[in-house]
């Protein structure tokens, strides 16, 4: 009951909050998927690069988000850019990751098939690669947009807003009402992201049967 | 000839050890050369050094007169029928969309596309009103064929090759299909060069027979010379039929 009043005072607050962190998760979630679509290709292609990248996206997924942000202050500053920075190269794993499995994923007689009657390698890729891939794609994106929206929250420690900044400002000042304010929304948005690229990707994405 | 063969070798490129080991022959219209050999012999490299999904180290490939090396590859396939045993139809195309997908990419007007896509689907005996517009999942492995051969019919190449192409079926399913493939090649006129392992197949589908031992021609000549051949490798061959 406290919440609402809460909400009811600050709704503008809360808005700008809940827009910030959208913000945030989209234009990350949008990079990140903008690098590791073309990574993901490039790792399918060229096996000599599969080691390098995928293990260079390992260990920045390795690193905890409050130690990426702490190292990346020094070179960025503090604020939005920072964090931005921060949720790409988080985000950039599952994405270059999912679209390798998915195109290694395709059945090698189709891709045989393929060459064989004469497609180029675009059209091989724009055909018939990637839309039997899209499936593990998408899971991708779906894993990196709600990993996102929680590391998100963290970002609120360097000043990058989002909802975090009700979770930090409520443990400072040891008030449950401010914590979950900020907590709750975050987790529906996470369940919210989830849900909608799981729609996406039932709705856009062949399927046998 | 359409498709010439002069001296094709083949060394792999990690050990140098030679798959195709200089094997010659030619191959005209209405003709099917049927290339037999065991596991490992080199049939399967002879075809894709044909049509370059592998880059032959020695030797040369003509189609119709002009040397293959010098096209670029895909250009080149696309004026070569390939039919895999696996058949590889693309899983997120309807059977039209299969057979159609090379005019397409042609740029064919569409109209010109269904024409062609029906009349192919009715030259492999399937009825185009019932199939066209079905999913690869939903054929029998039979009828996945007949459509993996419509498909690399789709441009009228002029040659045709075929790995394996009826390996991956059963018994019954096989002879009817060799049976209306061997109709088919009379009434085609192309060149051909089909892929097997067995025996039977290679009698009763080739103009032609050539034999493949350890990336060598060990035989080439027609069904009956092959029957009655007193070569060690030939009779081999002739008691596992």
């Amino acid at each position: 009951m406290r919440l609402f009043e809460f909400y009811g005072r600050h709704a503008d607050e809360v808005w700008l909050l809940l827009r910030q962190h959208i913000g945030l998760v989209a234009i990350s979630t949008a990079v990140a998927t903008l690098i590791g679509l073309p990574l993901g290709v490039l790792v399918a292609r060229r096996p000599a690069w599969r080691r390098p990248v995928l293990g260079f996206a390992n260990v920045f997924q390795t690193i905890p988000s409050l130690a990426i942000f702490g190292l990346l202050i020094p070179v960025f500053g503090i604020g939005a850019w920072t964090a931005i920075t921060a949720l790409v190269v988080y985000a950039l794993l599952p994405i270059v990751r999912n679209t390798y499995a998915g195109i290694a994923g395709v059945d090698p007689a189709v891709r045989e098939a393929g060459r064989g009657m004469g497609m180029t390698d675009g059209e091989l890729l724009r055909l018939v690669e990637l839309p039997l891939a899209a499936g593990v794609i998408l899971a991708g994106v779906r894993i990196a947009t709600v990993v996102s929206v929680g590391i998100a929250t963290i970002a609120a420690a360097i000043g990058a807003g989002g909802l975090g900044v009700y979770i930090f400002r409520g443990v400072a000042t040891v008030d449950d009402t401010l914590i979950l304010a900020g907590a709750i929304p975050a987790a529906l948005l996470a369940l919210l992201a989830d849900a909608l690229l799981g729609l996406a990707e039932r709705r856009l994405v062949w399927r046998p049967r | 000839m359409v498709l010439d063969v002069k001296d094709l070798r083949y060394h792999l490129p990690a050990n140098g050890r030679p798959l195709v080991d200089g094997i010659s022959f030619a191959v005209g219209a209405g003709e099917t050369l049927v290339l037999l050999g065991r596991s490992g012999s080199g049939k399967t490299t002879t075809l894709k050094l044909v049509n370059r999904l592998l880059t032959p180290t020695g030797g040369a490939v003509q189609i119709a007169g002009e040397p293959a090396a010098g096209a670029r590859a895909t250009a080149l396939r696309r004026r070569i029928g390939y039919v895999i045993q696996d058949v590889g139809l693309f899983p997120h195309f309807s059977v039209a969309a299969n057979v159609g997908l090379l005019p397409r990419l042609e740029q064919w007007p569409a109209d010109r596309i269904e024409r062609r896509v029906r009349e192919l689907l009715a030259l492999v005996g399937l009825d185009p009103d019932t199939f066209a517009a079905r999913f690869p999942h939903q054929l029998s492995g039979g009828q996945r064929q007949r459509v993996g051969i419509a498909r690399a019919l789709a441009l009228d190449p002029p040659l045709l090759l075929l790995d394996e192409p009826f390996g991956a079926l059963d018994p019954i399913t096989r002879l009817e299909l060799q049976r209306e493939f061997r109709a088919l090649e009379g009434t085609l006129g192309k060149a051909m060069v089909l892929v097997t392992h067995d025996v039977r197949e290679g009698l009763l589908l080739g103009t032609r027979i050539g034999l493949l031992d350890a990336g060598r021609l060990a035989f080439l000549g027609t069904p009956d010379e092959f029957r009655a051949s007193t070569l060690p490798e030939v009779r081999k061959f002739m008691e596992a039929a």
